[in-house]
């Protein structure tokens, strides 16, 4: 089944018919894939987020979540136990002043009875590894461990589909390869369909498909690596090649024979190749 | 500053703690309606021996129970003050041959015990609440008032919605005092000054403090508000809680320790010969 799929999809915060912030969105995700959006500030990103869980209706089109009608207000609980969203900045998720009883809220909201929620709440903090600091206080946790207990409360409600806008941007790189770990292990273990909003190249090179928008469309679409090879049709949306696939360019800018490679390793190996070939 | 939290708990495990909130709340209640009860220093007495009590079987060091009265001293003082110049006695007090009368003013023994009086009542009465925030976290608290408050709900008074707001509140105390801090020291890094200065020109400094801070905990109001939605969060009354507060041997052991000191209070009223 279709994790997500919009038609036609156009949205507008304002009311006047002119700027719409999603100007006719056609995607799909399918089930247990890991997709990344990438975009400039302002792109439409977060907006995109928030259609698919129903905290915003579109002006126009059509969107289906795992089969149900997202623009029929009666869905909306529904959708929003199976798809969970985490945002950016852990401190204005958490709703309690322990960590188990911020997990708790999510299932606590759903109704379920007291033993399953505490079955819940180990399941999602051993997910995230953070079972050690069921008892502990969110505001003395550091910021990725924060951000690993907001991870925690929304898999506590078991959704199928996870969606996470910029939840590594305030992290230092050892929070975010954490957090990256979590979410690619819940991918491939629980199948978890997989949306990851995010600013970092190198991030969304780990994914399945990778969606590039733009002024509120989506501009490009496809395999990170397909989409990293047009490099200059990145850059006129304002984005960049991962860290090693820039230096890489710049090497075969220079008559440097290295082939094109986006990971630190690959690139290691072609220049060992490059210079044992020049030994000879 | 991130220390700070709201009422003062103090993380030991004793009897007081592991009592319910619930019955804490109540015992608290009951132990004020002793204090203003008493019409002598008898029923006084048996409250002081209850408060002892608690304290010691709370495990809190008494250093700590005690200076919660620093935040009531000024009350302490001024009611004292009233009643000793102004408290209509019989007996003017003559010191070395002076009266103690100056117009109005008119100190007399009665006014000096009943002084005392007053002030040992407000003492316990800060005493007593002191050890219920210091026994119980902010959280079992406000669990403890939702519960109790439940019968409002017939009034449809959105009790459960009103403790939510309450914790999320107590939750983003520390915070906002982060907040705090980062924007006077950006403001200092602006050259605003805080710590010099007569307190109208501190005051006038505070408050491109409070704009900002302001701002914020409304944009924070809104993102926690989508937050909480996207947790499936609807305000329902379906919604299940997973700490449940439960009754121990202990919660009836306090209970009636309560009721007996009302009942103490009370026959003391009736049958001993009055001091004041
Ligand atoms: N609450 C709002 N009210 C009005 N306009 C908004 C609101 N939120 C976003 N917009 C506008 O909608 C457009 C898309 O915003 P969106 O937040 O989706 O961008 P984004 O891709 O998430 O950006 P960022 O990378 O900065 O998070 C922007 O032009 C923005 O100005
Ligand atoms: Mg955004």
């Amino acid at each position: 089944m279709r994790a997500v799929s919009f038609e036609n999809v156009c949205f507008s915060y304002g009311n006047e018919e002119g700027a719409f912030s999603l100007n006719n969105i056609n995607l799909s995700v399918e089930e247990g894939e890991f997709v990344a959006v990438l975009g400039q500030n302002g792109s439409g990103k977060s907006t995109l987020a928030r259609l698919c869980n129903g905290l915003l209706t579109p002006r126009s089109g059509k969107i289906t979540v795992l089969g149900m009608d997202a623009c029929d207000a009666a869905n909306t609980f529904e959708i929003r136990k199976n798809v969970g969203v985490v945002f950016q900045n852990p401190d204005n998720q958490t709703v309690a002043s322990i960590v188990e009883d911020d997990v708790a809220f999510g299932p606590e909201n759903i109704g379920l009875p007291r033993e399953e929620i505490g079955r819940r709440i180990d399941f999602a903090l051993s997910a995230v590894g953070m079972e050690a600091y069921r008892n502990a206080t969110p505001a003395r946790l550091s910021g990725g461990q924060k951000q690993r207990i907001a991870i925690a409360g929304v898999l506590a409600v078991m959704p199928k589909v996870l969606i996470l806008d910029e939840s590594t941007a305030m992290l230092d790189p050892r929070g975010r390869k954490e957090v990256m770990d979590v979410v690619l292990r819940l991918n491939k273990e629980k199948k978890m369909t997989v949306l990851f909003i995010t600013h970092f190249m190198e991030e969304a090179l780990l994914a399945d498909r990778a969606f590039v928008m733009h002024r509120g469309e989506i501009v490009m679409r496809g395999a990170p690596r397909e989409i990293f090879s047009r490099a200059d049709e990145l850059e006129t949306y304002s984005l960049s090649l991962p860290a090693v696939g820039q230096i890489c360019r710049k090497l075969r800018q220079k008559g440097f024979p290295v082939a094109e490679c986006l990971q630190p390793e690959e690139l290691a190996k072609e220049i060992e190749r490059c210079a044992f070939r020049q030994n000879i | 500053m991130k220390d700070v939290t709201f009422g003062q708990y103090y993380p030991v495990d004793s009897f007081v703690h592991k009592c319910d909130p619930r019955m804490k709340i109540l015992f608290l209640v009951g132990y004020l309606v002793a204090v203003f009860l008493s019409a002598d220093f008898y029923g006084l007495g048996a409250c002081a021996v209850v408060l002892v009590l608690c304290v010691a079987f709370s495990r809190v060091p008494v250093r700590s129970v005690l200076r919660s009265i620093k935040g009531v001293l000024f009350l302490i003082v001024f009611t004292a003050i009233l009643n000793l110049f102004f408290y209509q006695g019989e007996t003017t007090v003559v010191i070395a041959g002076v009266s103690l009368q100056w117009g109005i003013i008119n100190i007399t023994v009665e006014g000096i015990r009943f002084m005392i009086f007053v002030m040992c009542r407000i003492f316990m009465l800060v005493m007593a609440s002191a050890i219920l925030t210091l026994t119980t976290t902010p959280v079992s608290l406000t669990d403890g008032l939702e519960s109790l408050l439940t019968p409002l709900k017939w009034i449809r008074v959105p009790v459960h919605a009103l403790a939510l707001i309450m914790s999320i509140a107590l939750r983003m105390i520390p915070a906002l005092m982060d907040e705090i801090d980062r924007i006077m020291n950006a403001q200092r890094a602006r050259g605003a000054d805080f710590s010099h200065g007569g307190p109208v020109k501190r005051v006038k400094a505070i408050i491109p403090v409070l704009i900002p801070l302001l701002l914020s905990a409304l944009r924070r109001a809104e993102e926690l508000g989508d937050a909480m939605e996207a947790r499936c969060y609807t305000g329902s009354q379906t919604r299940t809680r997973y700490k449940k507060l439960t009754f121990t041997w202990r919660d009836p052991v306090i209970g009636l320790l309560c009721a007996a000191l009302i009942a103490g209070v009370v026959l003391m009223n009736i049958y001993l010969p009055p001091i004041l």
